[in-house]
């Protein structure tokens, strides 16, 4: 509580205790907050990727090929010699980097071109969906290959790509949300007090964007395995820069007797993929108007 | 004196699939500056359409066929309805109460959030000077608290304070002209009483004009200076408030009067309906739209097209009917024995 200028005794801003009952909704679940342990945990050794691991990520022991768990090396070498754990906390840097501009690509193109169609409606609307129906009648692994394989590889490439893959999805989420927003009083009222388009597609875009949130969350995780997908295939992140995918792909030929060179970064993908799902599906239900203070 | 607003034979239409809804057919009406005016009329009968196309905010597949809308001499009608031109008089010049208050206020923005933005865009005013000219006005419309209250969301708030609120959003640039749709019909009614007291102190402190569209005639007896009384798109009567309620001429409006109680009605008194329902605004007929609810229609009215509106001679009263002034006067004293 405090004093404002006026004498009067109040609460916090609003604002900030609908933040902090969401945060309080979503801790309130163990899972939830195990997912969120485990993303910072991964947001951490991004981050701090030069202090933890021990070696360059691109160094070959040429002395040491394929080489066991070790003290040196915990997680061993692979075929080259270069040290799988260092290779690992280096990767989480690439996953991360294409899991957030991935989403912001897919993000802003699909919101962007949604909110457009949603708001205009008629022909707008028309010529819009139609071409997002087309790119959703191509299974996002095959679009993203097409693009990839026209583009080239490389992270630029692959963000495109991804981009592009998981578009549609936002755009067709923004287009059903406005599409129904915009019949509400509150844009009438906006209309009446002389608002420009653009200003009532940013109310519209303040109202619809909750859902999209979980969206968002839970497609950082995929766009990460979209990554590893493409890198296994070969058209995604160039070697040798280290990718969990590609170190999948490197490794699946000595799956019997090197099984770490792909279960390492194997589960280390399913670990951040399951923690963004988790906390995805935690903010969906943390945000529902019909559960709240029930969980 | 130069009216504020002039509406000359205003037309708006729907393309539907079952045909052409004439939901306004060439409506004329007139606001003077600091006048009161009511627009009543049953559902559907075009009274709110009447005033989204002044506001020029008609959306397909309606549309505006034809007539003048003259706001302070200029014809709105010539600009582009999403134009810059009308986007200025929008909220500033003109501005818009509706029946609505929970539904009107976006519900993830704070009111403070939303009412600056409208001095924003149109006066062009600083955060921090807007900040405190909203904190004034919501002071101002009887928000205990304004300067704590203006950042609360829309939910934090009752039914009658988010219409005070709307209230005050209303006022915020100082218009000309403010347009009520209803403004209290989603409230109780000692709420309705309150918020209506409060609309006359504000337009008399501001000087604006207030159209007051209601399908209640109890209120608008209190507070209007003028009447217009409207059926199936078009005005059927027009006189001041206490013509319309002393010497009511259309037998439309005689039927509202008696469908409403009174205080000094006798007890056990039952109302009466106007029986029937309003016309299929498709299919209208040539003759008098009100005929087949009429109970005083004479042969005139079943064989000639409807009349025009009349002036009443020797008053400032015009109506839209074929009787003759001792036939109202006739039907006038049969209400009152029924």
């Amino acid at each position: 509580m405090s004093m404002d200028s006026s004498g009067m005794i109040r609460a916090k801003s609003p604002r900030i205790s609908e933040l902090r009952r969401l945060i309080k909704v979503m801790c309130n679940r163990v899972v939830v907050v195990v997912g969120i342990g485990i993303i910072a945990f991964f947001i951490l050794v991004a981050i701090f990727a030069p202090m933890l691991a021990a070696h360059d990520p691109l160094y070959t022991y040429l002395e040491s090929i394929l080489n066991p768990p070790s003290g040196i090396h915990p997680l061993g070498t692979d075929q080259v010699g270069r040290d799988v754990l260092s290779r690992l906390i280096y990767g989480t840097r690439i996953s991360f980097l294409v899991g957030i501009f991935g989403v912001t690509i897919a993000g802003t193109l699909g919101m962007g071109l949604g909110l457009v169609a949603g708001y205009f409606g008629g022909w707008v609307n028309a010529i819009i969906m139609r071409c997002i129906d087309a790119l959703l009648a191509i299974p996002p692994i095959v679009l993203m290959m097409a693009i990839s394989a026209i583009l080239g590889g490389g992270l630029f490439n692959v963000l495109i790509a991804i981009g592009f893959g998981m578009m549609p999805t936002y755009c067709r989420l923004m287009c059903a949300q406005v599409t129904v927003l915009k019949e509400n009083d509150y844009i009438l009222v906006l209309q009446t007090a002389g608002a420009s388009s653009w200003r009532i597609m940013r109310h519209l875009f303040i109202n619809a964007f909750p859902p999209l949130l979980v969206l968002i969350t839970t497609n950082l995780g995929t766009a990460i395995l979209m990554e590893a997908g493409l890198s296994f295939l070969g058209i995604g992140i160039l070697p040798p820069t280290p990718s969990w995918g590609a170190m999948i792909y490197d490794g699946r030929r000595l799956l019997f007797s090197n099984p770490i060179l792909s279960l390492a970064p194997g589960g280390a993908i399913m670990l951040i993929v399951l923690a963004f799902n988790i906390v995805g599906d935690g903010l969906r239900d943390a945000l529902d108007p019909k559960l709240r203070g029930t969980l | 004196m130069v009216p504020i607003l002039e509406v000359k034979n205003l037309r708006t239409q729907y393309k539907t699939e079952s045909g052409l809804v004439k939901a306004v057919d060439g409506v004329s009406y007139y606001i003077n500056e600091q006048e009161i005016v009511g627009v009543v009329g049953e559902s559907g009968c075009g009274k709110s359409v009447t005033q989204l196309s002044v506001m020029r905010l008609i959306n397909s597949p309606g549309e505006i066929v034809g007539g003048e809308i003259l706001f302070e001499g200029q014809n709105l009608l010539q600009f582009k309805a999403n134009g810059p031109e009308m986007r200025r008089i929008r909220g500033a010049k003109i501005s818009m109460v509706f029946q609505e208050p929970m539904t009107s206020l976006n519900p993830v923005l704070t009111i403070g959030q939303q009412l600056i933005e409208i001095l924003e865009v149109h006066l062009g005013m600083s955060r921090k000077n807007a900040r405190q000219r909203v904190i004034e006005m919501l002071d101002l419309v009887g928000i205990p608290g304004a300067s704590s209250r203006i950042d609360d969301y829309p939910h934090n708030f009752s039914g009658g304070m988010r219409q005070r609120v709307m209230i005050a959003m209303a006022l915020l640039c100082n218009p000309k002209l403010i347009i009520a749709d209803e403004p209290t019909t989603a409230l109780d009614v000692t709420t309705q009483a309150q918020l209506f007291e409060l609309m006359k102190s504000m337009v008399e402190r501001f000087k604006s004009s207030l159209v007051i569209v209601t399908h209640n005639l109890g209120i608008v007896a209190r507070y209007a200076h003028r009447i217009y009384i409207m059926y199936a798109g078009r005005i059927v009567e027009e006189g001041s408030c206490k013509e319309i309620f002393r010497n009511p001429r259309h037998p439309y409006t005689i039927g509202l009067l008696k469908s409403v109680p009174r205080l000094d009605d006798q007890e056990g008194k039952r109302l009466v309906p106007i029986e029937g329902m309003p016309p299929d605004l498709i299919q209208m007929p040539s003759t008098c739209a009100f005929l087949p609810r009429c109970s005083y229609s004479i042969e005139q009215c079943r064989v000639e097209p409807w009349p025009e509106l009349r002036k009443v001679e020797g008053t400032k009263h015009y109506v839209r009917c074929y009787l003759k002034t001792e036939a109202w006067e006739q039907c006038r004293s049969h209400s009152a024995t029924t």
